[in-house]
Parts: structure tokens; sequence; C-alpha cells
């Protein structure tokens, strides 16, 4: 890894019609890693990467890529690949000419290109496939064929747009191991946008939560997870997310703040050892636990997961333990306190 | 087979025969029976009070062969096909690219486009009469700003034909944009952006991508610009009647006179079929041909 980042955003901002679209987005990505742009609909995450694209000029701010200021940049001399949400595959070309496609307009000769397109084939398991339309193939096979047409020329710089979104449960899971892998073996750096945070939190060296056009917190997923900026990041990350509730309900934190804690640190204790005093209000199966939900005034989310099977009836009052330690302690605003 | 399967099976049958039985009825009555009734009405000779009616085979067809008109006419609508097809439908793509980018007032630039096809063709030719009229027409006006000499555009032989090229072009591309203005809205605006960072130039991206996946609207296009090339000739009764000595006459307009002019309906018959044939076998090879190189969605 080099000492100056790969990829770096400067302030940009993008608006569109006056209304928000990015504003303040400073990030530095270095080179061979994997980053997630993760958030909600609508939280800027694609227009950030359309704006790193090239697909969109910001208003405001610079971009770098490799040391090069390419904030005024063509898309085409940005040295950098793209898979799409919808794989944008051209309908009417073959897999190999869909793959080579790129190679052809910037006039590679014709036996280096062959070489590069068998080469891709082979990496993405497309070999046999060379002319069958999109039309022809499967979800995944087209998902595949986007990455190889993403990685035939060899950038750097791979961009994911919500890649896996059109795929069922069962494929997601396999093509996310399959484009680690890719991505460590050659080496790339990739940008990679999802609102599922699973994708994100399994795949990523570097997450970027944003929502309304901000970045929220960038960290390793564990620091996300484990140290949340702020209510929204604690709320977000993690299934179940973390439960909170108003200081004022437990002794010694004062009011105005707001408390987050983690199901699975919450133990169930007989009645009258407890710190809080909840009702059961739903008891959900899921395999290796049982999620039961807990209501309490002035706390939400609030949850514990108990090992196996172990269903509750709605409605009975239990009491719930924690320490101190595994408390977020935010402040008015939401803001992550020290400590 | 058990009874109420059967049964079944029947309802179905009839369900279809009703859902099909309206346009078979109109089609024989007016597009099958008077094409059998013309083949057959072809091969009789010309009925007078003195000789009636009776079979020639083909003799109506070798006399027309041998008619210098016919084969004047015939010159004239290749030529008439052969411009007014490629030409509109090559300015239809233009407009539609063009009306289809980013640009301002977008909508009043396709509606512009397209007024030629709302308006009448009769309408439209009156109004290109005003244009091309010696002396007091728009295009003689303005060729008098810059002291060209005065040209009865419909009157003479060598331009009487273009002029009225130029009328249908003008009518025709405007429609067909439309139909490319449609298919262009069914490109993913994600082709685009792909082929954008893999470095594709706007001419690329358009040989490459844009014409390819608008095939089957070209071939559609082209069958309909090739039958209207037979079938238009509105304008023709208003600008030059197929004058001066023939030299605008299109085949249709032939046939017309034949029939209801020269009372020759034999002849008018036998040319009829005549412009079935090649335009099935046109359409045919139209469609055989190219759809096996076009790609449908």
């Amino acid at each position: 890894m080099t000492t100056s980042p790969f990829v770096k955003l400067d302030g940009v901002a993008k608006r569109w019609n006056g209304q928000l679209g990015v504003e303040g987005i400073t990030l530095d990505i270095p080179e061979g890693s994997f980053t997630a742009l993760l958030g909600p609909s609508g939280c800027g995450k694609s227009t950030t990467l359309r704006l790193l694209a090239g697909l969109e000029l910001p208003d405001e701010g610079k971009i770098l890529i490799d040391t090069k200021d390419v904030t005024t940049s063509a898309a085409s001399d940005r040295n950098l690949s793209m898979v799409f949400q919808s794989y944008a595959l051209f309908p009417h070309l073959s897999v190999a000419e869909n793959v080579v496609f790129g190679l052809k307009v910037r006039r590679v000769p014709k036996k280096e290109r062959l070489e590069k397109l068998h080469r891709a084939l082979e990496i993405t398991g497309l070999l046999g496939l060379e002319d069958r339309k999109p039309g022809e193939l499967s979800g995944g096979q087209r998902q595949r064929v986007a990455l190889a047409r993403a990685i035939v020329a060899g950038q750097r710089l791979c961009l994911m747009d919500e890649p896996l979104s059109n795929l069922d449960a069962k494929l997601r899971n396999a093509v996310r191991k399959d484009i680690k892998k890719l991505q460590r073996e050659l080496g790339i750096t990739v940008v990679y946008v999802t609102h599922d945070q699973t994708e994100a939190m399994s795949m990523a060296d570097t997450v970027v939560l944003m929502k309304d056009g901000h970045i929220q917190q960038v960290g390793s997923p564990e620091d996300l997870y484990s140290r949340p900026n702020n209510t929204f990041v604690a709320e977000f990350v993690g299934a179940p997310p973390m439960a909170l509730f108003q200081s004022s309900v437990l002794e010694g934190f004062g009011e105005d703040k707001t408390i987050g804690i983690r199901a699975e640190n919450i133990q169930i204790v007989p009645r009258g050892e407890g710190r809080m005093r909840c009702t059961v209000n739903e008891s959900e199966f899921l395999g290796a636990e049982t999620l039961i939900g807990l209501d309490h005034a002035g706390a939400e989310g609030l949850c514990v997961l108990k090992p196996g099977l172990s269903l509750m009836a709605e409605g009975n009052e239990i009491d719930i333990m924690f320490s101190d330690e595994n408390l977020h302690v935010f402040d008015a605003v939401g803001q992550r306190m020290v400590g | 087979m058990s009874a109420h399967a059967n049964l079944e099976r029947r309802r179905q049958a009839i369900y279809g025969w009703l859902l099909l039985s309206p346009a078979a009825i109109l089609l024989t009555l007016f597009a099958f029976y008077p094409s059998v009734a013309t083949l057959w009405s072809s091969l009789f000779s010309r009925g007078t009070r003195r000789n009636p009616t009776e079979f020639v085979g083909t003799e109506n067809y070798a006399e027309l062969f041998a008619d210098p008109t016919f084969w004047i006419v015939v010159k004239n609508n290749l030529l008439y096909a052969g411009v007014t097809i490629p030409v509109s439908i090559f300015i239809a793509l233009s407009m539609a690219l063009w009306a289809n980018g980013k640009i301002r007032a977008r909508g009043f630039v396709r509606t512009a486009y397209f007024t030629p096809t709302v308006l009448p063709m009769i309408a439209a030719a009156n109004l290109w009469l005003f244009f091309y009229t010696p002396g007091l027409g728009v295009l003689d006006q303005i060729g008098s700003l810059f002291g060209l000499p005065s040209v009865n555009w419909l009157g003479q032989p060598e331009t009487a034909l273009w002029a009225i090229i130029i009328v249908t072009i003008w009518k025709e591309a405007g429609f067909f944009m439309i139909f490319y203005l449609a298919a262009l809205q069914t490109i993913p605006e994600d082709l685009k952006e792909a082929a954008d960072i893999e470095g594709a130039s706007r001419w690329t991206y358009t040989r490459r991508i844009v014409l390819p996946l608008l095939m089957p609207t070209t071939l559609f296009i082209a069958v309909n610009a090739m039958i209207n090339s037979v079938k238009l000739i509105d304008h023709l009764f208003i600008l030059t009647k197929g004058g001066p000595s023939d030299a605008s006459k299109l085949i249709l307009y032939y046939i017309y006179e034949m029939a209801f002019a020269f009372f020759d309906a034999p002849s008018a018959a036998a040319m009829t079929m005549m412009v079935i044939a090649v335009l099935g076998i046109v359409a045919a090879v139209q469609f055989l041909y190219l759809d096996k190189r076009t790609h449908y969605q």
C-alpha cells in the first residue's frame, strides 16, 4: 500500500436543482482495498459512485485517482471499470463481444484481445458460453459477464453499483464470496455500493456509512459495529439493530442522553435482580437462537437472544441485566460520547 | 377421453374461432376476395358492346409489357422508391436521435417534426403547390432575392418527379421519427454509461449499440416506406396529375387512370396483380433476410 491514497475525494458536493445530492464527501481509499458505500436508499451512495466514475460532475470539491486530478475528466479517461446494478450488457452482442467491447474501442490488437478475453472468462467461469447472447443466460451468468467485462482491461479501480441486488438470496452469498476472492487475487481496488449491511460488513475492509448525502462514519466493519459514531449508525448496523433508550431510565447517566445496547449483551435474570423490567412482545425462532422482542416505556428496539428454541409467551414480564461496559452512550443530538 | 375434457376442448375451439372471426370476415370481404377477383378479371378481355368479355389468359399482361408508358411509370416509381425510402429513413433517424437528446424545447421540436404527418396529404399538397408555383411561390420569391431565374418546378419533366419526391420525404420522415423515438426510449440509459466508461465515442456508441438495437424498427419502417412508395399518390392529384408528359406518373396513379379515366379495367387489374406480386416478394425478402440479422429484445 502506498502512502498517498489511491482514490481521494475532497469536499465533494453535488446538488440537484438546489436539492441535496451529496455534501462534503471527503474520503481516502488506499490501493488494493475493498470499500463499501453503505446506506439506506436515497442516501447518496450511488451518487458518490457516479461522481467517482465520471458519470456526474461534482459542483464542489476535488476527486483524485492515482494522484491525478480527475474532477472534470471524462469517464473514459479515469482508467476504471464499472459493474452496473442492471449489468448494462449489450443485448445484441454475444458474451465475448460484450467483454471485449472496451478493448475493441481502445484498439487493442486482436491477439492480445483474445488472450485477455480467455483469461477473463476463465476467471469468471464463463468458458464455453462465448457465443451466447445475454438473453440466453441466467441472472447469475449475466452478472459474471458484467464482472468479466469489468476485469478484462485490467483497470486497477473497479466500481460496483449494487451488483448483487438482482440475484436470489442463495446465489448472492456465493457471488459475494467470488467477488471478494477476485478482488484479492487481482489486487484491484473496489468501491462497492450496497444497501445491504450484511454485504458491506462481510466483504469490505472499510465501510462508509452514509445518510442524507453525508458520511456518518468511516471505519472497519468491526468499528461500525462496536463503536458506532452516532445513533443512526447504531441502529443501521447489526441484525438485530442496537436498542436505544433514554438515559433517564437508568440511574447515574443523567438526562437528555441516549443509551444503546446490543441484544447479545443482555441477559434475562430472575425477577427482582434485573436493571429493567420489560414485557415480551414477540418471539422469533431463527434456528440457532430465538429472538425475544421486549417492550419498555422509553426504550426502542429492545430485544434479547436466547440459544436454541425457547419461545416466551407474549405479555410475560421479565427482568433484564447488562453491564455498564457494554453500553454505548450518545449525547442529546445522538453523537457518541467518549468512553 | 372423459366427456367434460372433450367439452372443454370444443369450448376452447369455438372461443378461438369467435375471436378470429371479425378480422377474418373483414379481411376476406375487403382484401382476399377483391384480390382473387382482380386476378380473375385480369385474365379476361375488356368487354364492349360488340365484343363481349372472353378469357384471354396472359394477353393483358403481354399488352402491358408492350406499353411504353408502363415502363416509364415503372422507372418513375423505382426512382421514387429508391430515393424516398432511404432518405426519409435517414432523416427520421437523425431527427429522432436529436429530439431524444437533452435539448431545450424538446417537446416543441418533436411536435414540429410530427406536424407534417398530422396534415392530410391533400392539404399538404396544396401547401407545397404554393411553394412551387412559378413567380408567386415561396421558392421563387427566395430565389429572386438572390437574382435566380423563375423555375417552374412542377411544370418541367426534369424537376416534376423530384418535386414530388421532396413532398413525400417531408411528409413521411416525421411519421417514421415517432417510431424511432419510441424505440430509443426502450434503450436503457446505463448502456450509454457503460459505453462511456469503456471509452466509446458518441459515434461508436451510435454505430455499435444504438443502430443494431434499432434494427427491428428500421425493418418495420422500411417495409412501411416501401408500401407507401406505391400507395401514397394523393399529392399527385393536386400537384402534377402525373405530368408533364408522364414525367411524374407513379404506378398506382396509372392504374387509377386505366380504370377510371380510360375504363380499361382488365389492364388495371393486371397491373394491380403485378404490384401485389412485387410488393409481396420484396416484403418477404426484407423480413426473411433481415430478420435473421436483427436482434429482437
